[in-house]
C-alpha cells in the first residue's frame, strides 16, 4: 500500500477545479482527482455527489464549464467521447450500454473496426480479436452472437472487453459490480488488478466498501459536487469515509425492531414460468418483513413481477388473504392489496417527462375520481399528503418527476404505492441507487409499515440490508427457491452458500 | 441560479404556451384574412370552411389520443374511402340508407380493430402496421367501385349534410362535431382513461406497472378512430353526393399535420385537444382564405409542409436558444437528436 | 451467467461458420427469391409470355428508380428514421432537369443530370439539417417537405409540362437504351444497389448507421459522430432521389408537376418488405431491392393472371403487414432461442 505517489509523480490525468452546471443544478464545482499510473483509485460519495458527472466530462460526454482536463499534464480538450477514448481513456458504464442488433464483436470495436484493403472492415481478424480478449478476460462468449437477449452480466463482460481492447492507460468503472456478483465480480478485479499492474490507471467507483478494499489504494471523496479528501485507504476508516460522504453524522442504518408476525396475507404456491422460475412456493405474513436474496438474474425479479401480474406465469397460484388471483392482471392484484415498487425506477416505476401529481396517483385515479371525473384538485391534494408522508424534496408538484434527484424520485414511487394503502408490498431493491441518507429512511419506513401490519417482501442484492432488515430470509438461485432462512439462521455465510450453492465463493 | 421558482413556472407556462400560441395565430389568421380576402369573412364562407374542416377535425379527435399514446394510424383516410364506397356499393344493391349508414360506421369499427389487433395483438410497429393498412384499405375500396362513382343518394339526406341549422349559417355538422369534441375534450383531459393514455405515452413500462392496460386501451383508441373513420365516411360521400374509392385521399397526412401544429408531441405523452382543435382551425381557414385568394391548392401544400416543420423546429430553437443563454437543464443533451417516433429508448440489449 | 463461470476447456474451440445475424438476414432474403420464383413460375404457368424478353425488360425498367429510392431509404430507416419527402425529391428534380435541357438543349445531358442528383442532394441537406440538428422527428421533417417540395414544383410548372418533344434525343435514347438487352437504367439500379450494399456492410461509417438505429446512447458514448451521419444520410437519400428523377425524366419524357407522387409508400414498402426493420438498426439494402423487385413483378403479373388492377394497392397492403408481422415472428424465436443458450433452468 506505498503506491501512494510523491509530489514528483506527474499524473496520468488529472482533473483540476472542473465544474459543470445543468441549468440551475450545479453538478460539479471545483471537483479535483489526479490518477497515477499502476494506481486504482476509488471515488465515493452519495447519489448526486457528482461522481457520475465527473467521469462524463472525463469521458468526453460533458464539456467542462470552467477548469481543465489535463493529461499527461498538458490540458486537453475532448470535442467528444471519440477524443477521450483516443486518448486512452475507457469507461466502463454502470449500465451497459450496447448495440443490440450488432454482433459481440462490432459491440466491441465499432468505430474502430480493423480495416483490409480499400477501408473494407476485416471481420475476421475483428472476430479474433474479439476472441482473443474474451480469452483474456478467461470467458467464453460467441463475438458472433447479437448483443440482444444477453443477460446483464454477459453485457457488462462486453463493456469491459471493449474497454481493455482500447489499450487502455486509464480505465474508469461507474458501478461496475452493481449487476454482478461473487465470482464475476472476483473475475473482474483480476482483470483490473493486471491491468493496474500492467501501469493502467484505474478509477473505480462504487457503493461497496469491501469491493473498494478489495481493489483500490487511495480514496477520493466527494459531497455536492466538490472535492472533500483524498487519502490512501489504509489511512482512513469506513466510518469516516461514510461521514464525509454524507457531511453529517449518521443514525444507524437499519432501525431496531421486533416483529409480531400475524395472519399469513400472501401465500404463493408453484409459481412456474418455463425457462426463468421454477415451482416457487412460500408465504407471507401480516407484519413480516421477508427477504428474497439471491444472485441477479436468480429470478427473484421475475417472481415479483408474476405475482403482481405484470409477468405471465405459466403455472401456479398466487393467493392474498385466501382468495387466488388471476394471472397477468395486475389490476386485481391491486385489488387485493398488493403493491409492487419496482426495480428499475426510472423504467418502471415512473413517466420522467410527466408531473410529480401524475406519478403520485397513478394507481389510484379511478378512486380520486368523483362521478368518474378527475378535476385535477383530488389528486394534487393526494400526491401532497402522501409525498409530504414521506418527506419528499421538491419545486412544484408541478415538476416533471424526472428533474427529482434518486433519493426523490424513489420516495414518490414509494408515495404512489404506498396511497394505496396496500396489505402486501413488494420492494424490487428499494435503495439501489439512492444516497445513504435517503436509505436509511426507506429502511425506516419499511419497518414502520411491517409495524403497522402490513406484510412486505422485500428483493435485495445487498446482503447487509438483507440481513439487517428481514425477519425471514428466502435464497434463489437459477430459478429455483433453494433456502428459507429464519432471521437467526440468515447469517452472511448461510445466505451465500445458498445463493451460489458453493462455499465461500470468493 | 436566482431563478429557481421562476424556472418552474416558467416550464409549466411552456407548456401551455404553444397550444396559446396556436390559438392566437388561427384568430389572427382569420382577422386579417377577414380583412383581406374578399368574400372570407362571409357567413356563407364561414359555412363552407365548417363543412371542410369537419372531417379533418372529427379524424384529428382520435388520431390526437392515438398520438398521445406514442402511437399514429395513417390509415384514416383509407378507411373514410373504404366506408364511403361500402356506402355506394350498398346503396347500388338497393339497401336503404338507414341499415347502410350504421353497417358502415360498423364497419369503420371492425377496421380499426384490424389495425388494433395488429399493433397490441401481435406487437407490430404502428407506423408499419397503418402504412400498411393505408394501401390495403385503399385498394380494398378500388376493388369494390373500381373507377366509378355512385352519386345518386336520396337528396333529402345529402340535403341535410350541407343544409344549416334553421336559420343560421351554422351547418348541421356543428352538433355533431361540437358533441363529439366535448367527448373527447372530457375524456382526455378529465378521466382516468385520458390520464391511462398520457402515462401509456409518456412510458409504457410504467403505466403497465401502474396497472394500465396499456395493450387494451391502445386497441380501443385504434376502434374508435376507425368508429370516427366510419362516421367521416357516411359525412363525406353525403357532402359530396358522391362515394368514390379515392375519397379523402390523402387526408391522413393533413390530419397529422394539423395534430401536431396543435402541439401534440410526435413521441407521445404530451399535448391538448384545444390545441389540437385550433390547429385544424388555423389549417382549414389558411387553406380557405388562400384559396380564395386564388392561390392554387397545390401551392397551399408548401404552406401545410412549413407549419408541420415549423410546429416541431420553433419549440426546439427557442429552447436552443434559452439553454444556450441560460443553460436549462433539460432531458436530452443539447447534441442529441430526436428520430422518429422511437419507442422509449431500449436501455438494455432486450 | 454461464459466461462468467470458469474458463472452461473448451475454451480453445474456436467457432467457425457463418454468423447467425447473417443467417437470420440471409433467411429473409432466401424467402424473398423463393416468393419471386413462385410468383414467376405461376404466372409463367398462366401466360407464357410473361418471361418474354419484352416483359422481362418492362419489370428491370419499372423497378429501377424504386431501388435507387430504396437504397436511400434503407439507409435512412436504418438509423430509425425515414424520408417520406422522397417522391416530392424526384418530382422537383425529374421536373428541373427537364426544363433545364428543354430550355438549354446545347447542354450535354449529363450535366443537366448532375444538376439534378444536386438539386435532390440540396433537398435532403433541407431534410437532414432539419432532422439532425433541429432536432425534429424524421417522420414530421419528411412528412413536412413531402408537402413543401411538391408545393414548389406546383409552383415551378404552373400547370405546364415538359413534353418529350422538347428533350434533347440523347437524353431520351439513354433513358430507354441498353446494354446486351439491360435497360441501362436497371443497370445504374443495381450498381447503386452494390455500391451502397458495401459501404453498409464492410465500411465503418455504414456499420455507424446500424449503431445509430440499434441504439444511439451506445453511439453516442461509442464516439459516433451522429449529426454528422445523420446529416450524411439524408442529403444521400435526396440525392439518390433526384438521380431518380433524372431517369424518370430520361424514361418517361413528359414531366409534369405531379412526377413521382406516391412513390414514398412503394418505397417504404419495398423496404420493410425487404426485411429493414422500421426501426432501425438491421436489414440490408440486398433485402430492399428484393422487395422493391418483387412488388413491381406482382404489379406486372396481375394483369397476367387475369387479376384486376384494382386489387395492386391492397396486395401492397397486406404483403407489408406480412411481412413486419414475419419479422415479428423471427425476432421473437431467434431471441427466444438466444435467451434459452443463456439459461440454466429447465
Amino acid at each position: 500500500m506505498d503506491r501512494s505517489p510523491n509530489g514528483v509523480v506527474e499524473p496520468v490525468v488529472a482533473l483540476r477545479d472542473v465544474s459543470k452546471s445543468f441549468g440551475a443544478v450545479r453538478a460539479l464545482r471545483g471537483a479535483r482527482l489526479e490518477l497515477f499510473t499502476g494506481e486504482a483509485h476509488a471515488l465515493v460519495g452519495e447519489n448526486g455527489a457528482g461522481k457520475s458527472t465527473l467521469i462524463k466530462v472525463l469521458a468526453g460526454v460533458h464539456r467542462p464549464d470552467g477548469g481543465t482536463v489535463e493529461l499527461d499534464g498538458q490540458a486537453v480538450e475532448f470535442g467528444g467521447p471519440g477524443d477521450a477514448r483516443d486518448a486512452g481513456i475507457a469507461v466502463i458504464y454502470q449500465e451497459p450500454t450496447l448495440f443490440p442488433d450488432l454482433s459481440v464483436a462490432e459491440n466491441i470495436f465499432v468505430g474502430r473496426q480493423p480495416r483490409g484493403r480499400f477501408g473494407r472492415i476485416d471481420r475476421a481478424a475483428m472476430r479474433a480479436a474479439a476472441e482473443a480478449l474474451f480469452a483474456r478476460l478467461g470467458v467464453r462468449v460467441d463475438p458472433d452472437r447479437p448483443a440482444r437477449g444477453m443477460s446483464i452480466a454477459d453485457q457488462q463482460l462486453v463493456e469491459i472487453a471493449k474497454a481493455i481492447s482500447t489499450d487502455a492507460r486509464v480505465l474508469v468503472m461507474d458501478e461496475p459490480t452493481a449487476a454482478l456478483s461473487g465470482v464475476e465480480v472476483e473475475r473482474l478485479f483480476a482483470v483490473a488488478r493486471s491491468l493496474r499492474d500492467g501501469g493502467a490507471a484505474i478509477l473505480f467507483i462504487s457503493h461497496r466498501f469491501n469491493e473498494v478494499e478489495a481493489l483500490c489504494q487511495r480514496v477520493t471523496v466527494m459531497r455536492d459536487g466538490a472535492h472533500i479528501s483524498t487519502d490512501p485507504l489504509s489511512d482512513v476508516t469506513v466510518d469516516q469515509i461514510v461521514r464525509r460522504m454524507v457531511g453529517r453524522d449518521l443514525g444507524a442504518l437499519f432501525p431496531e425492531r421486533t416483529a409480531e408476525p400475524g395472519e399469513v396475507v400472501l401465500e404463493v404456491d408453484g409459481l412456474s414460468n418455463e425457462g426463468v422460475y421454477k415451482d416457487v412456493s412460500f408465504d407471507v405474513r401480516a407484519g413480516e418483513i421477508v427477504a428474497l436474496a439471491g444472485l441477479v438474474g436468480a429470478g427473484r425479479s421475475e417472481v415479483a413481477r408474476a405475482i403482481f401480474g405484470v409477468d405471465a406465469r405459466t403455472s401456479g397460484a398466487v393467493r392474498v388473504a385466501g382468495r387466488s388471483l388471476p394471472a397477468g392482471r395486475p389490476r386485481a392484484a391491486m385489488a387485493a392489496g398488493i403493491a409492487l415498487v419496482p426495480e428499475d425506477r426510472r423504467e418502471q416505476g415512473l413517466l420522467l417527462d410527466l408531473s410529480i401529481t401524475r406519478n403520485a396517483t397513478l394507481p389510484r385515479t379511478r378512486s380520486l375520481a368523483t362521478l368518474g371525473f378527475l378535476t385535477g384538485a383530488s389528486e394534487r391534494r393526494s400526491a401532497r399528503e402522501w409525498t409530504g408522508r414521506l418527506q419528499t424534496k421538491y419545486g412544484s408538484l408541478g415538476d416533471p418527476a424526472g428533474t427529482l434527484s434518486g433519493g426523490n424520485q424513489q420516495k414518490v414511487v414509494l408515495a404512489k404505492w404506498l396511497s394505496t394503502q396496500p396489505k402486501v408490498l413488494i420492494v424490487d431493491e428499494p435503495t439501489r441507487g439512492i444516497d445513504i441518507g435517503t436509505k436509511a429512511e426507506v429502511h425506516r419506513l419499511m419497518a414502520q409499515l411491517a409495524a403497522e401490519g402490513v406484510a412486505v417482501l422485500m428483493i435485495s442484492s445487498e446482503l447487509p440490508e438483507v440481513l439487517g432488515m428481514a425477519d425471514r430470509v428466502l435464497v434463489m438461485r437459477e430459478g429455483e427457491l433453494v433456502a428459507d432462512l429464519p432471521r437467526a439462521e440468515a447469517t452472511e455465510e448461510a445466505v451465500m452458500f445458498a445463493a451460489t450453492g458453493q462455499q465461500e465463493a470468493a | 441560479m436566482s431563478a429557481e421558482p421562476a424556472r418552474t413556472r416558467l416550464s409549466l407556462g411552456r407548456l401551455a404556451t404553444w397550444d396559446v400560441g396556436v390559438v392566437i395565430v388561427t384568430v389572427l389568421t382569420i382577422v386579417v384574412a377577414a380583412g383581406a380576402v374578399e368574400h372570407f369573412g362571409t357567413t356563407r364562407n364561414f359555412g363552407f370552411l365548417v363543412l371542410d374542416l369537419a372531417p379533418i377535425l372529427l379524424l384529428a379527435l382520435p388520431m390526437t389520443l392515438i398520438i398521445v399514446t406514442g402511437e399514429i394510424d395513417l390509415s384514416v383516410a383509407s378507411m373514410v374511402g373504404l366506408t364511403s364506397s361500402l356506402m355506394g356499393v350498398l346503396w347500388n344493391n338497393g339497401v336503404p340508407l338507414e341499415t347502410i349508414m350504421p353497417v358502415c360506421v360498423l364497419v369503420g369499427a371492425v377496421l380499426g380493430a384490424v389495425n388494433g389487433f395488429l399493433v397490441t395483438g401481435l406487437g407490430l410497429p404502428s407506423l408499419a402496421v397503418t402504412i400498411g393498412t393505408l394501401a390495403l384499405y385503399r385498394g380494398l375500396s378500388f376493388v369494390l367501385l373500381g373507377n366509378t362513382a355512385v352519386a345518386d343518394f336520396p337528396r333529402d339526406h345529402t340535403a341535410w349534410a350541407i343544409g344549416s341549422i334553421g336559420e343560421s349559417w351554422l351547418p348541421n355538422v356543428v352538433i355533431p362535431i361540437v358533441a363529439l369534441v366535448a367527448v373527447f375534450v372530457v375524456v382526455l383531459h378529465a378521466t382516468p382513461i385520458g390520464r391511462s393514455v398520457y402515462a401509456a405515452g409518456a412510458n409504457p413500462t410504467a403505466a403497465a406497472f401502474s396497472g394500465i392496460a396499456v395493450g387494451r386501451l391502445k386497441f380501443w383508441l385504434y376502434v374508435t378512430s376507425g368508429t370516427v373513420a366510419g362516421l367521416v365516411g357516411v359525412f363525406w360521400t353525403l357532402r359530396f353526393s358522391s362515394a368514390r374509392a379515392d375519397n379523402a385521399d390523402g387526408l391522413e397526412l393533413t390530419v397529422v399535420a394539423a395534430v401536431l401544429l396543435g402541439g401534440v408531441s410526435i413521441f407521445g405523452g404530451r399535448g391538448t385537444l384545444p390545441g389540437v382543435v385550433a390547429g385544424v382551425v388555423l389549417l382549414a381557414s389558411l387553406q380557405n382564405a388562400l384559396r380564395l385568394a386564388d392561390v392554387s391548392t397545390e401551392a397551399l401544400t408548401v404552406v401545410t409542409g412549413s407549419l408541420l416543420i415549423v410546429s416541431v423546429l420553433a419549440p426546439n430553437l427557442t429552447s436552443a436558444i434559452r439553454s444556450a443563454a441560460h443553460r436549462r437543464r433539460r432531458p436530452r443533451p443539447p447534441d442529441e437528436p430526436m428520430h422518429l417516433l422511437s419507442p422509449k429508448r431500449e436501455r438494455t440489449a432486450s | 451467467m454461464s459466461l462468467l463461470s470458469p474458463p472452461a476447456e473448451e475454451q480453445s474451440q474456436t467457432r467457425t461458420g457463418s454468423s447467425r445475424l447473417d443467417a437470420v438476414l440471409r433467411f429473409r432474403e432466401l424467402g424473398l427469391v423463393l416468393a419471386l420464383v413462385a410468383l414467376v413460375a405461376v404466372t409463367t404457368s398462366a401466360n407464357s409470355r410473361f418471361l418474354s424478353q419484352q416483359s422481362i425488360r418492362d419489370v428491370l425498367l419499372a423497378t429501377a428508380i424504386t431501388l435507387l429510392l430504396a437504397c436511400g431509404m434503407t439507409m435512412v430507416v436504418l438509423t430509425k428514421g425515414i424520408d417520406l419527402s422522397v417522391g416530392s425529391v424526384l418530382g422537383l428534380s425529374a421536373f428541373g432537369t427537364a426544363t433545364l435541357l428543354s430550355e438549354y438543349p446545347s447542354l450535354p445531358w449529363p450535366v443537366a443530370g448532375l444538376v439534378g442528383v444536386a438539386l435532390g442532394a440540396a433537398c435532403g441537406a433541407v431534410n437532414g439539417v432539419v432532422i439532425a440538428y433541429g432536432r425534429v422527428p424524421a417522420l414530421v421533417a419528411t412528412l413536412g417537405t413531402l408537402y413543401v417540395f411538391r408545393g414548389i414544383v406546383y409552383f415551378w410548372a404552373g400547370g405546364s409540362r415538359v413534353n418529350a418533344g422538347d428533350l434533347p434525343r440523347d437524353f431520351l435514347d439513354f433513358g430507354t437504351g441498353r446494354l446486351l438487352g439491360v435497360p441501362y437504367l436497371f443497370l445504374i439500379g443495381v450498381l447503386v444497389v452494390l455500391v451502397v450494399g458495401q459501404y453498409l456492410g464492410r465500411y465503418r461509417g455504414g456499420r455507424d448507421l446500424y449503431a445509430i438505429g440499434s441504439s444511439e446512447d451506445a453511439a453516442r458514448l461509442a464516439g459516433v459522430a451522429i449529426n454528422r451521419r445523420l446529416l450524411q444520410v439524408y442529403v444521400a437519400s435526396g440525392a439518390l432521389a433526384g438521380l431518380g428523377g433524372v431517369l424518370h425524366a430520361a424514361r418517361y419524357g413528359t414531366v409534369d408537376a405531379s412526377a413521382g407522387s406516391g412513390l414514398e409508400l412503394n418505397v417504404v414498402a419495398a423496404v420493410v418488405v425487404g426485411g429493414v426493420a422500421i426501426f432501425g438498426g438491421s436489414g440490408t439494402v440486398y433485402g430492399a431491392a428484393l422487395g422493391a423487385l418483387l412488388l413491381t413483378v406482382i404489379n406486372n403479373a396481375l394483369p397476367v393472371l387475369g387479376i384486376d388492377q384494382f386489387w395492386q394497392r391492397a396486395i401492397v397492403g397486406a404483403l407489408i403487414i406480412a411481412a413486419i408481422a414475419l419479422d415479428r415472428l423471427v425476432a421473437v424465436r431467434v431471441g427466444r432461442s438466444l435467451r434459452r443458450k443463456d439459461s440454466h433452468v429447465g
